[in-house]
């Protein structure tokens, strides 16, 4: 069986491991976690030298189940199945692939849906604020605790973007390659804005509680849903939707009232139906909180060439043309103060419909992009 | 594998020789529109250059990355902005000076970017395009190897016309090398040369 799954470019059956910090962690905003757990998955072999191993970052809504499925649920792909495999961009056969649920998510690792051991509480609204440099000293802990010295590649996507380039500022020595993919090296005010109006649906739903909503047995869901459909139409293009969508009727006729009647509103009704069923409205205010606080360049009066001084890594940053998120332009802002510093750097811009979503899916181009690039990481570790 | 592969450029390239040849070893260069990367990893390998190379077209990416060599996808067309004044000891536009249309402005670019500049280019006043066009013929060559609907070439031009350019332009020629096919040219370049390269810096 597992050689069937190898000839499909599937991982195969894979399952989700817990591991355990009781270093207490200090947050950027003086906040500390004494203890705390974050679930990951493993693709892949360690080689001897522990030169192979890469880690993935995810977005917003991402966690640790990047490839493969469940023995118990054959439906659940990971959300980066197309990329990550055996013979697959991101080659399972060469590389040891750790995804990991960041801290402060919802899907296992420790978050504001989780007990407090101090309270026997959720920690709902006291679950500190966290920022990505955060995100990356537990990240490095759970590296510490595989046994990783050094990555071969840190690899996100957007807001995951964010955390490898974080990397190669907070840990020069640990990382050897940084993939930034449809990232950008700070939020526009423009940005933020969205995130406001998402976060402001979210508090201003009366079953939000101030963030202890679970004590209350609701969810908010309304405000989570309206975040989500929100977010949902920032990820696509103008033209992606007016491809799938157009002026296309729900009910093929028009019914003069506030019931569902294009087609992309059931889209994105369903869109956040479907996360607010499953997502943690705390969590969602926590990510949105470290993408607006994400600035590198924050202490050098926004000069990145200083903040990039320190990185050693060589990077790959890609962007997608239709990418109004975080466009081309952004990424060029990433690749400026490499150049700056005579970092290795190769820039992509993907010709892609799909928006800032372009990032998870499967261009030929792009696909071609990575693989390349990983050949060359993984001649480099000896795979 | 490798030194092969080196070799093969040298001969398939008589201009990427001539340009290794004026860059010393470590130089920082910036390849202009570098296709698949040939050139920096020739140069890569021969002189130990840090170099960077800019280019438009997917495939030329990927063949830049399995190279080995640092590319940045962009067009040249929309100048340079993402470079720094004054950040390359030399920026290079190997046959690619002909297909560029804000060609002015590139070299001023290129000079504003670059402590100098190396271009080389297919000579259009080679006896053999001459004798095309005498009988009727847009000239078609192993450095001219388009026909005329399909050329991306828009800015063709002889070596006379690129030194006069250089003069208008306060763009002060270096040195310069004309070739047809390996062998250097040194009787009659502008009739007698296919390929030339030069190396230039700003003028006073």
């Amino acid at each position: 069986m597992g050689d069937n799954l190898s000839a499909t470019g599937s991982i195969g059956i894979v399952s989700a491991r817990r591991a355990q910090f009781d270093t207490p962690l200090v947050f950027r905003s003086g906040a500390v976690l004494p203890r705390y757990e974050l679930v990951y998955e493993t693709y892949g072999t360690l080689n001897a030298g522990k030169s192979n191993a890469i880690l993935i970052c995810h977005a917003l809504s991402g966690h640790h189940h990047v490839a493969g499925y469940y023995a118990d649920d054959l439906k659940n792909l990971g959300w980066w199945n197309n990329m990550v495999g055996p013979g697959k961009p991101i080659d399972t056969d060469k590389f040891f692939v750790i995804g990991l649920n960041n801290l402060g998510g919802c899907h296992g690792s420790t978050g504001p849906s989780s007990i407090n051991p101090e309270t026997g509480q959720p920690y709902g609204s006291s679950f500190p604020v966290i920022t990505v440099e955060d995100w990356v000293t537990s990240q490095a802990r759970l590296a510490d605790f595989l046994g990783i010295s050094q990555f071969a590649a840190v690899i996100g996507g957007s807001l995951g973007g964010m955390q490898a380039l974080q990397w190669s500022l907070s840990y020069p020595d640990r990382v050897r390659h940084v993939f930034a993919i449809a990232a950008a090296p700070h939020l526009t005010a423009q940005n933020i804005a969205f995130n406001d109006v998402a976060r402001n649906a979210i508090l201003t739903d009366p079953d939000f509680h101030g963030g202890d909503y679970y004590q209350h047995n609701v969810v908010p869901t309304r405000g989570l849903r309206l975040a989500r459909m929100l977010g949902h139409i920032t990820y696509l293009s103008d033209n992606a939707m007016a491809d799938k969508f157009g002026r296309d009727l729900h009910a093929g006729q028009l019914n003069y009232g506030y019931e569902i009647e294009f087609a992309i509103e059931s889209y994105l009704r369903y869109q956040g139906d479907k996360f607010a069923a499953y997502f943690d409205a705390n969590t969602y205010l926590l990510m949105t909180k470290a993408l607006d606080y994400f600035n590198p360049a924050h202490d050098s009066g926004g000069d990145l060439n200083p903040v990039f001084a320190r990185a050693k890594a060589s990077f790959l940053v890609v962007s997608f043309t239709t990418d109004w998120r975080f466009s081309p332009q952004r990424s060029r802002e990433i690749v400026r103060p490499l150049l700056h510093n005579r970092l290795n750097v190769n820039y992509a811009e993907i010709t892609s419909t799909h928006g800032h979503d372009s990032f998870l899916m499967q261009d030929p181009y792009y696909l071609d992009v990575m693989r390349t690039y990983l050949d060359r990481v993984a001649r480099e570790c000896g795979q | 594998m490798m030194k092969n592969d080196t070799a093969r450029f040298a001969v398939e390239r008589p201009d990427f020789a001539a340009i290794a040849a004026w860059i010393p070893k470590g130089a920082t260069v910036l390849d202009l529109g570098c296709g698949d990367g040939s050139l920096l990893r020739y140069l890569k390998e021969t002189r130990g250059v840090q170099g960077y190379g800019v280019e438009i077209n997917d495939a030329d990416i990927v063949s830049c990355i399995a190279n080995g060599v640092n590319v940045i996808q962009n067009d040249l067309e929309s100048g340079l902005a993402d470079f720094e004044g004054n950040s390359f000891d030399y920026v290079m536009l190997s046959q690619t000076l002909q297909a560029t249309r804000h060609t002015e402005p590139l070299i001023q670019e290129m000079l504003r970017v670059g402590r100098e500049g190396i271009v080389s280019f297919p000579n259009f006043g080679h006896w053999k395009n001459r004798l095309n066009i005498l009988l009727g013929n847009i000239p078609v060559s192993r450095e001219l190897p388009y026909q005329w609907y399909d050329t991306p070439n828009v800015h063709l031009c002889t070596l006379d016309d690129f030194e006069t350019f250089c003069k208008d332009h306060r763009v002060a020629v270096l040195e310069r090398r004309v070739m047809t096919g390996k062998n250097e040219v040194q009787v009659l370049p502008n009739l007698l040369g296919s390929t030339a390269v030069y190396r230039f810096q700003r003028g006073i």
